[in-house]
C-alpha cells in the first residue's frame, strides 16, 4: 500500500525559521547569517566591523561553534552583546538554537544581528535560520575554485567577502585569481555584492560598511 | 554530515505516518533540490543507524534529486540549470535568475499490507 505524504522533512526547522523571520521583520532588525570554512576570518571581520561602526549601527552577535566560547570572548571584548551556541558536534546552526539565542539578546537596542555560523562551507547553507540574508566569506588561502566546487552558499549569498587580501598584496605564495572567483560566483548569482577585504589591515571595508548602512537604513525606513 | 539531522527528522515524520496508518513502513520516497547538499550514502547510513529498534528499521530509502531551475532574462525560457555550465539552452544567454531550490520532501511511503 502506497501513501502520498508530501511533507517537508525539515518542517520543524522551517517553523522556527519563520518565527525568527517574523520577529526580526516586525522589529525591523537586519539579521545576517555568515557562512564560510573554518579560519576564513569571520570573527576578525565582525570585530573590526563592530568597532568601526560603533557610532552608526548597534550590533549584536550569535556565535556558533562546535566547542568552546572562544569566539564569544573575542566579541565580548568589543562590548557588543553576544550569545554563544556550542553545537557539541553538529556541523551547522539550526533555527531553534537561533530562536533561543534571539530571546537572550537585547534586540530592542540593536540594529543588526550577525549570526556567525559553524565553520563549514556545505551544511549551514541548507538550514534557513530566518535571517535577512546570507554572507559568504572566502579567504584567499582557500583557493579560487571554491565557488565552482561548493556552489550552494555562493549561489544564495547576498554578499561575498573575499578576505585576507593583505596576503595577496604582500606577494605571499598564494595562487588566487579574484576575477575567477567573481566570475564563477556571478554565473549563479547575478545580484551578489562582492567586496575584497583584509580584516587585518582594514582594506576594502568601506564598500562593506556602505552596504550595511544602506540595508539598515532601508529596513528602518519601511 | 547534516544528513544525521535530516535522518532524525525523516524518522520522526515516517513514524508519525506509520502510527496513523497502523502499518509497517517498507520503503520511502524522498526528493530534494540540488543545493540541499544531500549525499545519498550518508543519509541512508544515518537513517539505518537511528532507525534500529524502531518501527522504521530496515526501510529502503529512494532519493530523487531535482535539478534547480533558472529563468532566462533574455528569452524567458525556464530550464534545468547545469551548475558547472549555467546558461540558457534556448538562446545561450548567461543572464538568468536562479529560481528557489526544491525543498527536502518526504513524498511517499509504502506500507506492508496484511
Amino acid at each position: 500500500m502506497k501513501v502520498n505524504v508530501g511533507k517537508k522533512i525539515l518542517k520543524a526547522n522551517e517553523e522556527y525559521a519563520l518565527e525568527n523571520r517574523h520577529l526580526l521583520t516586525e522589529q525591523k532588525k537586519l539579521c545576517l547569517n555568515m557562512i564560510s570554512s573554518p579560519g576564513s576570518g569571520k570573527t576578525t571581520i565582525l570585530i573590526r566591523t563592530i568597532n568601526e561602526l560603533k557610532d552608526k549601527i548597534k550590533i549584536g552577535v550569535i556565535e556558533g561553534d562546535v566547542q568552546t566560547d572562544l569566539d564569544a570572548e573575542r566579541i565580548r571584548a568589543t562590548q557588543a552583546p553576544v550569545i554563544q551556541i556550542e553545537t557539541k558536534g553538529a556541523c551547522h546552526l539550526n533555527a531553534a538554537q537561533v530562536n533561543r539565542a534571539l530571546s537572550n539578546l537585547p534586540i530592542n537596542n540593536l540594529d543588526l544581528i550577525f549570526i556567525e555560523n559553524v565553520g563549514n562551507l556545505v551544511c549551514p547553507s541548507a538550514f534557513e535560520l530566518g535571517e535577512s540574508g546570507k554572507i559568504a566569506v572566502l579567504s584567499v588561502v582557500e583557493g579560487d575554485d571554491k565557488p565552482a566546487k561548493y556552489p550552494a552558499i555562493f549561489a544564495r549569498a547576498k554578499v561575498l567577502l573575499i578576505n585576507k587580501l593583505d596576503l595577496l598584496e604582500a606577494g605571499a605564495q598564494v595562487d588566487f585569481d579574484i576575477e575567477r572567483v567573481k566570475a564563477d560566483t556571478r554565473k549563479l548569482n547575478k545580484g551578489i555584492k562582492i567586496f575584497a577585504i583584509s580584516a587585518k589591515t582594514g582594506a576594502g571595508f568601506a564598500g562593506w560598511y556602505d552596504w550595511l548602512e544602506k540595508e539598515v537604513k532601508n529596513l528602518r525606513g519601511r | 554530515m547534516h544528513e544525521t539531522m535530516v535522518a532524525q527528522n525523516l524518522l520522526a515524520t515516517i513514524s508519525d505516518e506509520a502510527v496513523k496508518q497502523n502499518a509497517k513502513p517498507l520503503s520511502a520516497k524522498i526528493s530534494c533540490g540540488t543545493l540541499n547538499a544531500i549525499n545519498d550514502d550518508a543519509l541512508c547510513f544515518a537513517f539505518e543507524a537511528i532507525a534500529k529498534g524502531t518501527n522504521c528499521e530496515g526501510i529502503k530509502l529512494e532519493i530523487e534529486h531535482k535539478p534547480i531551475q533558472g529563468q532566462c532574462k533574455n528569452c524567458n525560457e525556464r530550464f534545468d540549470v547545469v551548475i558547472s555550465h549555467p546558461y540558457c539552452p534556448e538562446c545561450n544567454s548567461e543572464n538568468f535568475d536562479l529560481l528557489p531550490d526544491a525543498p527536502l520532501m518526504l513524498e511517499e511511503i509504502e506500507f506492508e499490507t496484511e
